[in-house]
């Protein structure tokens, strides 16, 4: 009941100070027309962002207090506070890079662009270059149980707190470097994904485009099957198949990533045929399609000239949305036991297996950073791919908004 | 709607072939292989597996809509190492999990619609300021994160940090209600962010398009004020692509729910289909497959029939 | 007490765009007295509806007014609080825009949304309003005054609800309308409807008003003064008279000019001559509607044969008939004297080469992702197997034909070129694949008369050096009369009258054809009042259109 009369007491003098502010404000500025026509709710708006941040600074001053406890408390925010800065300082220096270096059409692209999708692209570099040069980059094999070294040491470094400098992230329970196994995790979850991806986009794209262009039954018959598959929850439906695919797996020994690639593929490629075939008729009834039947153009041509050539941008954003679509639902489907299989390293499965630290968050926050280092590895991707499709999909639909 | 029991009609198909493209005997898939030849018989007469495709597709059909969901293998494997009756059916197992899983999606749907659809409304009415640029960030880097992330986040800061709601979901039957809210409260919490997030962005969307026509900029022309131009002439209009938004969502805390229900341990549906999964426990794996299919084709369908409902041109034809 | 209701000076707005601010207006001056009518033209780009709705004090999102000042009768709307703003707008300026069926709200009956200005301003309780709303349904000649209010607005016309939303300007009484191309969505008929209302109702109750329109007839019709806008510059003002008798400015004067472009006639055809393209008894269907009914008519080599009708009449249709992309139910087409197939996937690369099409839309008719040179150059291969040199020697010959540069143009994208040129480039496209025969599909209504008028002489001159025959679809009369040599009318998929220019622009003719043409409107300032003293108000229009 207390916090209830709290939060409303918080309410109450926000609302109070938001007047005082809009009314101080009109006889400062002589009845400025931005504070005459301004109604109450930005005012409020303005005085609560302002006690967000300032709340902010506090937690940030708490974090680094010489108060143990305060400090573990406010250690994970501490470091949120941290990252956001080190990010935005680190997306703005790479948006001057680009503005400087490169060819005119790069520069050109980076001068308008926003900071997160600067952001962004900076990560999927960081990123592909992990995934691509994962074994020259980990000090430790994946799945090598490094001897003479304790399991479960924390990450940190710091052997007075339970560390060891030789493995700046620690071990996890059976004494693998979790660095290692981090980095391994973009070779594999993200090249996965990116497989799956290209897979589904292929099955998907080639038949909503055909659906398109030849229309008539085949468009019936394809669109009605994809409307079923659509009908089955994804995440369900993919469940559903390996659990099958697992006894097939067993039975045939072929690996069960093998068959989650397949699935996931398919599944998705009903999305991109959706997409392709809305796409694809939007092209098809414009009148330069109509110039070129009646050309006599064959179906290549009007494919891979008329038609591929002004779906590209749409297909792209899509390809950046269905990659990390595909990429939650394997790292989902690793955490629930049945994606990605050891040996393999992958981030799904280690959030899973270094889950229980999270509760000596109170008394050793850096021991319950590792869970949360793998499922933020994977929210960072999918954040930085989709603010870049973002500013993608902003720029070609060339609202002002 | 005939058009929704047709296309329910085709998924239990699909899902029905798809359990039958297994390859081997289930029978040997439940005992294992070193199983008795007379364990097997007993089982195959139990699951009908003498019997034909299709007349097995309809027995399964008939049962799904009385309620009988079969016995699940645990309990075949239970009763045939065992002897005698005992285990628990299908039906019997999915039912309490079943309401527990409503329950769950309840909480959320009510904490999560009316501010989804305010922060939606508030973004584009106040579009391209700070707010809505912030609330940009957050909503897609929200949608982004995969759920267990969200799931841990919070059970960090409410839970162990700040020991205010319990990390662990552990309802049982004849609990009071207010502790069953609060140990409900983290979970639904959790989806809550993921769904908040995607119906801001689609109402944001749906009230900008809405925003951009004509008659909105003709209302302000007539000088009416800008609450009245909300109320009276967007808010009519905006009622079938906001409803549309909020089904759509509560489709999709459908899939959500089963990251969700295995981080908290929470005892619902998603936690039983998981589990089955992982021991390959064919029939309880087939009928949640069904039951979400059923929740997410009856969303979406209603869906399409309140936004026709909401259209004045469907409402008052020519 | 001054004269004076509105008076804007040294106005500038600017537009953003890629995050730059760029001016759409630079510095206009307007001054309008109570009960005037002041016509605003220019061409599309030139800012009138931006400078309209700035001389409401409103700006649409992207659009902001860097300088000058706008005072309406004595209130400056520009540093006025929005309190006071929206207690102007609606009650003492109020707006028609150009879309009356977007402008409206789906979701309200038209009487609620006439009566909300007036209920929420204070001017009428809402019973009366509505009997107000009601009367000036009537006064605007809309058919049931007392019930078409209680409709919602997609169960309404078009032109009716041009005319309900002029009554909804007016339920306050304003001092002040802005009218932003109020009829241009309009067919000709329906047009003269909503002219005529418009204009009995403003004199009515003494209302000023802006017409806005790129229409010059029109505007000689509503306008007491006009000024001549152009990319955001004040060309010229003038009362309505002097403007069309003596325009001082060169820009005018070539705008006036467009209007007085004709061919001179040809000899008539040779009754024994073999058609290009004939046209024989054809009946075509979409699924089960049927709207093509037992048209016939030739084409003859070296003419130009107008295809003239209102939206739905059925020209189109019968061009994709002639084209093969929708078989006919019945008839034939032939080309030569020989049949054609009817199917287009059946035609002979000869027979699909001979027959060529021009599109209404320059934007859609080219592929975006393609160089002006790729799309002219890909029939030169296609049809006369041109490769390498020869090929380019060719498209740049084409291009020399268009009247543009080879070398500028080759390796450029269609989203680079202003309306004209591309319709320019689809002209060249057509007359790459070498045809007798070009079908013109309503090729100058998107664009500006000027611009119009050009791609018009262009055509004129590709048919004499080069023989070809046209049939040009068109709902514009005066472009009939620019370009025809004889005129085929349509109505609801039939061929109603069908001849030669000369005859067709002289009395007698059938009826349809006679309301056609007396409804298009002429640069004289007395054409419309002539006119209704001429048939009376309620032979106008669809009114009129019904009876036949």
């Amino acid at each position: 009941m207390s916090a209830l009369f709290n939060i409303a007491l918080g309410v109450a003098i926000i609302a109070a100070v938001a007047w005082s502010f809009r009314f101080i404000g009109q006889k400062v500025t002589g009845n400025a027309a931005r504070f005459r026509d301004m109604s109450f709710g930005v005012a409020f708006g303005y005085v609560l962002g302002l006690v967000v941040l300032l709340w902010l600074v506090w937690a940030y001053l708490q974090s680094i207090s010489s108060d143990q406890a305060t400090a573990n408390k406010f250690f994970f925010l501490g470091v949120a506070i941290k990252a956001f800065i080190l990010f935005s300082i680190l997306a703005w220096l790479f948006r001057l890079l680009g503005r400087n270096v490169g060819t005119a059409g790069t520069r050109k692209m980076f001068r308008n662009i926003p900071l997160t999708a600067s952001f962004g692209i900076l990560v999927i570099i960081f990123y592909a270059v992990l995934a691509i040069f994962a074994g020259a980059i980990a000090p430790y094999g994946q799945d090598e149980i490094i001897s003479g070294v304790a399991a479960n040491i924390i990450p940190g470094g710091d052997p007075a707190l339970g560390g060891d400098p030789a493995f700046p992230l620690g071990t996890d329970q059976i004494g693998r470097d979790i660095l290692s196994r981090l980095i391994f995790g973009a070779q594999n979850t993200v090249g996965i994904a990116f497989a799956t991806t290209l897979l589904a986009f292929f099955i998907g794209g080639s038949l909503g485009f055909l659906a398109a262009v030849v229309g008539g039954w085949l468009d019936q018959v394809l669109s009605r099957g994809v409307d079923v598959l659509m009908a089955i929850p994804s995440l369900i439906f993919a469940l559903l198949l390996m659990t099958i695919a697992s006894v097939w797996s067993a039975e045939l020994g072929i690996p069960l990533t093998f068959f989650m690639v397949l699935i996931i593929a398919v599944i998705d490629s009903t999305r991109v045929f959706r997409l392709a075939r809305a796409v694809g008729q939007n092209i098809v009834v414009m009148d330069y399609i109509e110039a070129a039947k009646l050309r006599g153009e064959g179906m290549g041509y009007l494919v891979f000239k008329e038609i591929l050539p002004n779906a590209t941008a749409p297909l792209l954003a899509e390809f950046g949305l269905r990659f990390c679509f595909v990429f939650l639902t394997i790292a989902a489907l690793s955490f629930l036991g049945v994606g990605i299989q050891p040996p393999l390293a992958d981030w799904g499965t280690m959030v899973r297996d270094l889950a229980s630290f999270i509760n000596f968050a109170q008394f050793a926050p850096l021991a319950a950073t590792a869970p949360l280092l793998a499922a933020g590895a994977i929210a960072l991707l999918t954040v930085a791919v989709n603010f870049v499709v973002d500013w993608m999909l902003h720029k070609s639909s060339g609202l002002k908004e | 709607m005939a058009l929704g029991l047709l296309t329910l009609l085709i998924v239990s198909i699909v899902i029905f072939v798809a359990v039958n493209l297994l390859p081997g005997d289930f029978a040997e898939l439940i005992l294992g292989q070193g199983a008795t030849p007379e364990a097997v018989a007993k089982i195959r007469e139990d699951l009908g597996l003498d019997q034909s495709l299709v007349s097995r597709y309809f027995g399964w059909l008939g049962g799904m809509l009385t309620g009988d969901l079969g016995s699940s293998f645990a309990q075949l494997n239970f009763q045939t190492n065992l002897g005698g009756a005992g285990g628990v059916t299908v039906a019997e197992q999915i039912a309490p999990r079943f309401a527990n899983t409503m329950f769950l999606a309840t909480v959320t749907a009510i904490i999560a619609v009316p501010i989804a659809v305010t922060l939606g409304i508030l973004a584009a009415l106040y579009r391209n300021t700070v707010f809505d640029r912030a609330a940009n960030i957050l909503t897609l880097s929200s949608i982004s994160s995969p759920e267990f992330f969200m799931a841990y986040v919070l059970i960090l800061f409410l839970a162990v940090l700040n020991p205010i709601l319990p990390s662990l979901s552990n309802i049982y039957e004849g609990m009071a209600f207010s502790d069953r809210l609060e140990k409900t409260l983290l979970p639904a919490l959790t989806l809550t962010l993921v769904v908040t997030a995607h119906m801001m962005r689609m109402t944001r969307a749906a009230i900008i398009n809405l925003l951009a026509s004509p008659y909105i900029e003709m209302a302000r022309l007539k000088g009416m004020s800008p609450l009245r131009v909300i109320v009276k002439h967007a808010l009519p209009n905006a009622l079938a692509p906001i409803i549309n938004v909020i089904a759509l969502n509560l489709a999709y805390l459908i899939t959500g729910v089963v990251v969700v229900e295995v981080v908290f341990v929470y005892p619902g549906i998603g936690q039983l289909f998981v589990d089955s999964v992982k021991i390959r426990d064919i029939p309880v794996v087939q009928a949640c497959c069904l039951i979400f299919a059923a929740a997410y084709i009856l969303l979406n369908l209603t869906a399409d029939i309140l936004s026709i409902l909401s259209n004045p041109r469907l409402r008052h034809p020519k | 007490m001054t004269d004076t209701l509105l008076n804007i000076r040294g106005l500038k707005l600017e537009g953003r765009s890629d995050e730059t601010w760029n001016p759409i207006i630079n510095g206009v001056d307007l001054t309008l007295a109570r009960g005037e009518v002041l016509g605003l033209i220019g061409e599309s780009g030139a800012g009138k509806s931006t400078l309209g709705l700035a001389a409401m004090g409103f700006t649409r999102d992207g659009v902001r007014i860097s300088n000058g000042s706008v005072e309406f009768d004595g209130i400056d709307l520009l540093t006025a609080s929005a309190a006071v703003k929206r207690g102007l707008l609606g009650k003492r300026i109020a707006y028609v825009a150009q879309s009356a069926a977007a402008s409206f709200n789906p979701a309200h009956r038209l009487i609620d949304q006439h009566v909300e200005g007036p209920v929420q301003h204070g001017v009428m309780a809402r019973a009366d309003s509505e009997l107000d709303g009601m009367e000036l349904y009537e006064k605007l000649r809309l058919p049931d005054p007392e019930s078409i209010g209680f409709r919602y607005p997609h169960q309404v016309s078009g032109g009716q609800l041009q005319r309900a939303m002029t009554a909804m300007a007016m339920a306050c009484r304003p001092d002040l309308i802005i009218f932003d191309e109020p009829t241009t969505a309009l067919d000709v008929t329906t047009q003269i409807e909503v002219l005529a209302s418009i204009r009995d109702i403003v004199e009515q109750f003494n209302t000023a008003a802006i017409y806005i329109t790129h229409d010059l007839a029109v505007v000689a019709q509503m306008a007491d003064r006009i000024k001549v806008l152009l990319k955001g510059d004040e060309v010229e003002t003038a009362d309505t008279r002097t403007m069309l008798s003596a325009p001082t400015q060169e820009y005018t004067k070539s705008l006036w000019a467009v209007r007085s472009f004709e061919r001179p006639l040809k000899a008539p055809v040779v009754a024994s001559a073999v058609p290009v393209v004939s046209v024989a008894n054809v009946d075509a269907a979409y699924g089960k509607a049927k709207v093509l009914h037992d048209v016939s008519f030739d084409m003859h080599e070296g003419r130009t044969v107008a295809v003239v009708g209102e939206s739905g009449s059925g020209k189109s249709t019968t061009a994709r008939c002639i084209t093969g992309l929708l078989p006919p139910t019945a008839g034939t087409i032939s080309f030569g004297g020989e049949a054609m197939p009817a199917d287009y996937r059946k035609r002979s690369k000869d027979q699909l080469r001979q027959v060529q099409m021009i599109y209404q839309m320059a934007d859609t008719a080219l592929n975006p992702r393609m160089s002006i040179g790729e799309i002219i150059a890909r029939p030169v291969q296609f049809y006369l197997g041109l490769t390498g040199k020869e090929k380019r020697a060719r498209v740049d010959a084409l291009l020399d034909q268009i009247e543009m540069e080879p070398s500028e143009y080759y390796n450029r994208l269609p989203s680079e070129l202003s309306g004209g040129q591309k319709q320019r480039i689809g002209i060249a496209r057509a007359l790459a694949a070498e045809p007798k025969f070009i079908i013109c599909d309503e090729v100058t209504s998107a664009l500006d008369q000027l611009v119009a008028e050009g791609i018009l002489r262009l055509l004129a001159k590709l048919q004499d050096r080069l023989g070809l025959t046209y049939m040009f679809i068109t709902h514009d009369l005066a472009t009939v009369r620019a370009i025809a040599d004889e005129v085929v009318v349509m109505k609801d998929g039939r061929v109603v009258e069908a001849g030669p220019k000369a005859e067709m622009f002289k009395p007698p003719h059938h009826p349809y054809t006679d309301l056609l043409l007396s409804s298009v409107p002429e640069m004289d300032p007395d054409w419309l009042t002539n006119l209704l003293q001429e048939r009376g108000v309620d032979n106008i229009g669809d009114a009129a259109a019904d009876k036949m």
